[in-house]
């Protein structure tokens, strides 16, 4: 009965991390803003360092449905690593059985960790493929949402709403294209 | 209904002032809390209640815009981050001898010097044990999340005017940065002139027929007369000290152990009693929300309660001593913490506790 409690209590703790300039604290935002939509308690704490373009950038998104404690955490159910620096730093505090997904195009180093699950997803060619880099981070979270299905699609289609300004609000179907595609590419490694 | 809404605790703070309606922000930009004036700017709320918003030339300029504004009775308020405020203080001293009310934000980052633009909490002694010259005290409040980076706006600017004093918001570079769900204040319209002169008999706000001529200051070269004023701030320092102490507590009842955190640092803590139970040791977490006035009492009465207290602080040791002083020695009483913007995890206060305690 404990167990069947604790199972459907929802809690999601992911770092994503990177380069800055690849849209890592932005796709956060979406993230948090789509359990906002959900009706999760959220929380997004970023790295805010002197980082800049091609620097590393990395972002603590929680989602939960009960109040959320510290906002900074030592290991996570869920990593998503877009750069070697970010690999090393992270590989090791993934949580025993959690997730880790990665674009090959920024690794060269092979993933040590035996105890979790591994996924790649190509964003960086199939935004190339798109002809539009700026596509990178949601086809990430596309494959994201297709492994954790952390939020509903439509819920994710509400919190890019909010977290654009309305001047970029055509950029939506670009954005939900990508996602899509995303969720078809992602592989289990 | 209330909308919920996702933001950062900077924004927060920005968006609270204008719905309190104060009168008007001065600042200065230094990271973390940069945000604060970027939102105001962005909200114009010029156009919208009147409320001023200024970049000032320098913190120095910022801080005795805000004496000025306060001088009229107005409600106005700056914010910095460490180094910023450290150049305020000679314009907070000011405010304090002359009994004006106002709020400072003070988003602290890693110092000394410049440091860097990191979370820290090494801004305790500063705030709480003066900081500024002479006898004065700061009512000092520690937001803990995003939700209270908006509500302590108000309750600042309350208990400032309640008391004639300056408030200052303790926040750090976690809170100012973090986004989280929160509700805003509803909105309330700033004071009118009529208001204020009824409100605050002392402001300066033109000599009128009627009115004796009312005069703002912190001077007062006769001694005798400034030792009454002296009595009069502590008498009023004592009355706060009474009636203002805040704080909240998680799974005290029957703890052995007890956290003593505030701010970002109560955030981590609170998960550090979550994993602390999962191992079946019995930690609570005592919360000072505010800082002075300290919880005195509350953490003197879990003196003859639990066998341990750790003060987890991002600083080398400063509320430590607070604890110290309000347990007087019935028990042990450690520190633990991570300096110049290095930010501790759960796992590593976990295993402080364990190891000073050795359980």
């Amino acid at each position: 009965m404990l167990n069947e409690t604790k199972r459907s209590i929802m809690k999601h703790e992911i770092i994503i991390a990177g380069f800055g300039g690849q849209g890592v604290l932005s796709m956060g935002k979406i993230l948090a803003y789509s359990g906002l939509m959900e009706g999760k308690e959220v929380s997004w704490m970023p790295s805010y360092g002197p980082e800049q373009r091609g620097g590393t950038a990395n972002v603590t998104v929680i989602l939960s449905d009960r109040p959320i404690s510290s906002p900074i955490l030592n290991e996570y159910d869920i990593a998503i690593i877009l750069n070697q620096p970010s690999l090393d730093k992270f590989e090791s505090k993934v949580k025993p059985g959690g997730v880790l997904i990665y674009d090959s195009y920024g690794i060269h180093g092979a993933i040590k960790r035996k105890d979790i699950r591994v996924y790649r997803v190509d964003a960086m060619d199939a935004a190339t493929e798109m002809e539009n880099e700026k596509a990178f981070n949601m086809l990430i979270l596309g494959g994201l949402l297709n492994i954790c299905p952390l939020v509903k699609l439509e819920n994710v289609l509400l919190g890019l709403k909010k977290s654009l300004p309305e001047r970029h609000h055509k950029l939506i179907p670009m954005n939900e294209a990508a996602i899509k595609k995303g969720m078809e590419i992602i592989r289990e490694v | 209904m209330e909308e919920i809404k996702l933001m950062k605790g900077n924004e927060a703070i920005a968006h609270a002032a204008i719905r309190y309606g104060a009168d008007g922000y001065f600042g200065y930009p230094i990271t973390p809390q940069s945000e604060i004036m970027e939102t105001l700017m962005a909200e114009k709320p010029w156009e919208s209640t009147g409320m001023v918003v200024l970049q000032a030339e320098s913190e120095v300029a910022a801080i005795n815009m805000v004496y000025g504004g306060a001088a009229s009775g107005k409600r106005v308020m700056t914010s910095s981050s460490s180094p910023g405020i450290s150049l305020k203080l000679e314009g907070i001293s000011y405010l304090a001898g002359a009994e004006l009310p106002c709020v400072i934000v003070n988003v602290m980052r890693g110092g000394p010097g410049l440091g860097t633009i990191q979370p820290s909490q090494a801004d305790y002694f500063q705030t709480v044990k003066g900081g500024g010259h002479g006898d004065y005290r700061l009512i000092t409040l520690a937001p803990y999340s995003v939700q209270e980076m908006a509500d302590f706006v108000a309750l600042g600017f309350d208990l400032a005017f309640r008391y004639s004093n300056p408030a200052m918001i303790l926040a750090d570079g976690i809170i100012g940065q973090m986004m989280e769900k929160v509700v805003l204040p509803p909105y309330l319209p700033r004071k009118t002139e009529a208001g204020i002169r009824e409100e605050s008999p002392w402001a300066v706000q033109g000599k009128r027929k009627q009115n004796k001529v009312n005069v703002i200051t912190s001077l007062e070269l006769d001694p005798a007369l400034m030792e009454e004023n002296n009595k009069r701030f502590q008498a009023k320092y004592r009355n706060i000290e009474e009636t203002e102490v805040r704080y909240e507590e998680f799974h005290c009842e029957d703890a052995r152990y007890l956290l003593i955190a505030f701010g970002s640092s109560a955030r981590i803590c609170q998960k550090v009693v979550e994993l602390a139970r999962e191992e079946g040791i019995r930690l609570g977490l005592l919360r000072p929300i505010t800082l002075w006035p300290f919880p005195k009492k509350i953490i003197e009465a879990y003196s003859d309660r639990v066998k341990g207290m750790l003060s987890v602080e991002l600083n080398a040791g400063q509320m430590v001593e607070d604890v110290r002083l309000a347990v007087n020695g019935k028990v042990k009483v450690e520190h633990f913490g991570r300096l110049g913007g290095v930010v501790f995890t759960p796992d590593e206060i976990l295993t402080a506790l364990k190891e000073k305690f050795q359980i």
